[in-house]
């Protein structure tokens, strides 16, 4: 399945490009509206680009007056990104989330690089959401921790169904001639081709270490790209960046992914699912096998 | 929302800044004040561009080479192609009376078309040096300052005024004719109200200005 990693589209706006994907991720909602961090919130840098939007959004009142319902006429199952100041913020608007049937999933973020962190693990606010959601739970996590198996690990018994990796790690660019930082609250979240390999190993990791669904994303440009993020063990994964740059990124990428799948000689995206994590002793019993025959 | 490639027709110097000339194709040229979102060869983001010229077959981009992608923009040559995205944002109103045309530096980019949209209304422009000046050709009936005199120097308040140029320019034009249509900037990841990224603080309130904007009506 192919999605948006939150932040990165608005279906209100460009709905079909919402619609050329296989679920839609909202921005996350907060239980107040938030107007975001002080502009500039964006800058180009090498292989990537930062951010620091800071959860602007209407809050959860108007998301579920005004946002929601208009969303739900997009026919696509709607994933709903919350986030909060605390664990009861994020059980808040989960529990408010639960009755609407527009609602396909809750993804929880408990990593944001640009707002100041809960003081709750990720473990417990996943937890919080868990008593407070009968919707699927998915946790998006940061790589900016020593161990992303723990948290993984952590979410996972606290309830979480699947996990969504990674979200933007913190970096900073100073403008070209004054050295002063390009971005308006200096630090921001890369995204972007930079991040690729920083996500494909958490999610490499993080199947390894929970068995989890695993939403893959992080500088997805291509179909190969999507192709490697599953083979490391991503039953899904998310467009950002490459959204703004190419509206038209899902059709590209999809014909991409049909066109690597067919000259790798699998038959569907499931055959390629974790290929990563395949006994590597196979080459060499083959080869161990073919001395033995001789 | 599609992105089309498209083919350089040229692009000429003009003073610091590149006037980068596309073969138009089918693509709907959009009101002045309108942007482009224009593939920079090389580097991971479009840029934003508003148009500066629609004529014939073509459309027209003023470029100033401040950083990479821009830079990437003005080295292109007649024959290269890039991805192109538009028209986007919200641009002039045109049915004003007595429209003055003012314009700051690499900000006069949209008023050529703007100037062509109206019938060739008088302008005012301002630029930092002689140099940048060369760029009022462009704009016909003009009537041109350089730093240190300011353009608002030259500001007729009773017109219908239709603004662009840097950040303190527009704040100043909008103290002296609160009524102005100003045509704002700001760094843009996707020009399509995805990334909400280009949001600027006007009177206390942030807006996506690729959605609401680039041209902001007064409150």
């Amino acid at each position: 399945m192919l999605l948006n990693a939150s932040g990165c589209l608005d279906a209100l706006t460009a709905p079909d490009v919402a619609r050329s994907l296989d679920a839609f991720v909202t921005k996350t909602v907060t239980p107040l509206p938030r107007d975001g961090n002080v502009p500039v919130r964006i800058a180009e840098t090498d292989a990537g680009m930062l951010n620091s939007i800071g959860l602007a959004n209407p809050g959860i009142d108007r998301f579920l007056t005004r946002s929601l319902p208009q969303l739900g006429k997009l026919g696509m199952p709607i994933w709903v990104s919350v986030g909060g100041f605390a664990a009861e913020e994020y059980a808040e608007i989960c529990s408010r989330l639960d009755d609407h049937a527009e609602v396909a999933a809750v993804e929880v973020n408990v990593s944001c690089p640009n707002v100041e962190s809960p003081a709750e693990s990720a473990a417990q606010i996943v937890a919080s959401a868990r008593l407070a959601t009968r919707k699927p739970l998915w946790a998006k996590l940061s790589a900016a921790v020593p161990d992303i198996t723990a948290v993984a690990h952590a979410a996972r018994e606290a309830g979480a169904d699947g996990l969504s990796l990674i979200n933007t790690l913190r970096g900073l660019k100073l403008d070209e001639r004054t050295l002063r930082p390009s971005l308006g609250p200096a630090i921001g979240g890369l995204s972007g081709p930079a991040l690729k390999p920083v996500a494909l190993a958490a999610v490499y990791a993080c199947h390894r270490a929970t068995g989890l669904p695993i939403v893959g994303m992080g500088g997805v440009q291509t179909g190969r790209d999507v192709l490697d993020f599953v083979a490391a063990g991503a039953r899904h994964v998310a467009l950002g960046t490459v959204l703004f740059s190419d509206p038209g990124a899902p059709a590209r990428v999809r014909a991409e992914l049909d066109a690597e799948l067919t000259a790798r000689g699998y038959a569907n995206l499931d055959d390629a699912y974790a290929a990563a994590h395949a006994e590597s002793l196979s080459i060499g019993t083959t080869s161990r096998e073919k001395y033995l025959l001789k | 929302m599609r992105q089309e490639r498209r083919r350089v027709a040229g692009a000429e110097r003009v003073g610091p800044y590149t006037l980068l000339r596309i073969e138009r194709g089918g693509l709907d040229a959009g009101v002045p004040g309108q942007f482009f979102m224009l593939e920079a060869p090389g580097r991971l983001l479009p840029r934003p561009m508003s148009v500066c010229l629609a004529i014939t077959g073509e459309l027209a981009f003023l470029i100033d080479p401040i950083g990479p992608g821009t830079r990437a923009l003005c080295s292109l040559d007649a024959g290269d192609t890039l991805a192109v995205l538009g028209p986007l944002g919200n641009g002039f109103r045109l049915d004003v009376e007595r429209p003055l045309l003012v314009g700051g530096g690499i900000g006069i980019a949209p008023l050529p078309y703007l100037s062509s949209a109206l019938g060739g209304p008088p302008a005012v422009l301002g630029f930092r040096s002689d140099w940048h000046a060369q760029a009022a050709a462009l704009v016909p009936n003009a009537e041109v300052c350089v730093e240190p005199r300011l353009v608002t120097e030259l500001v007729d308040r009773e017109a219908s005024i239709l603004a662009c140029g840097p950040e303190p320019m527009l704040h100043a034009v909008r103290e002296l004719a609160p009524a102005a249509q100003l045509a704002w900037e700001a760094p843009m990841a996707c020009g399509y109200g995805a990334c909400y990224g280009c949001a600027v603080e006007i009177d206390g309130a942030l807006k996506r200005l690729c959605v609401e904007g680039p041209v902001l009506h007064a409150a």
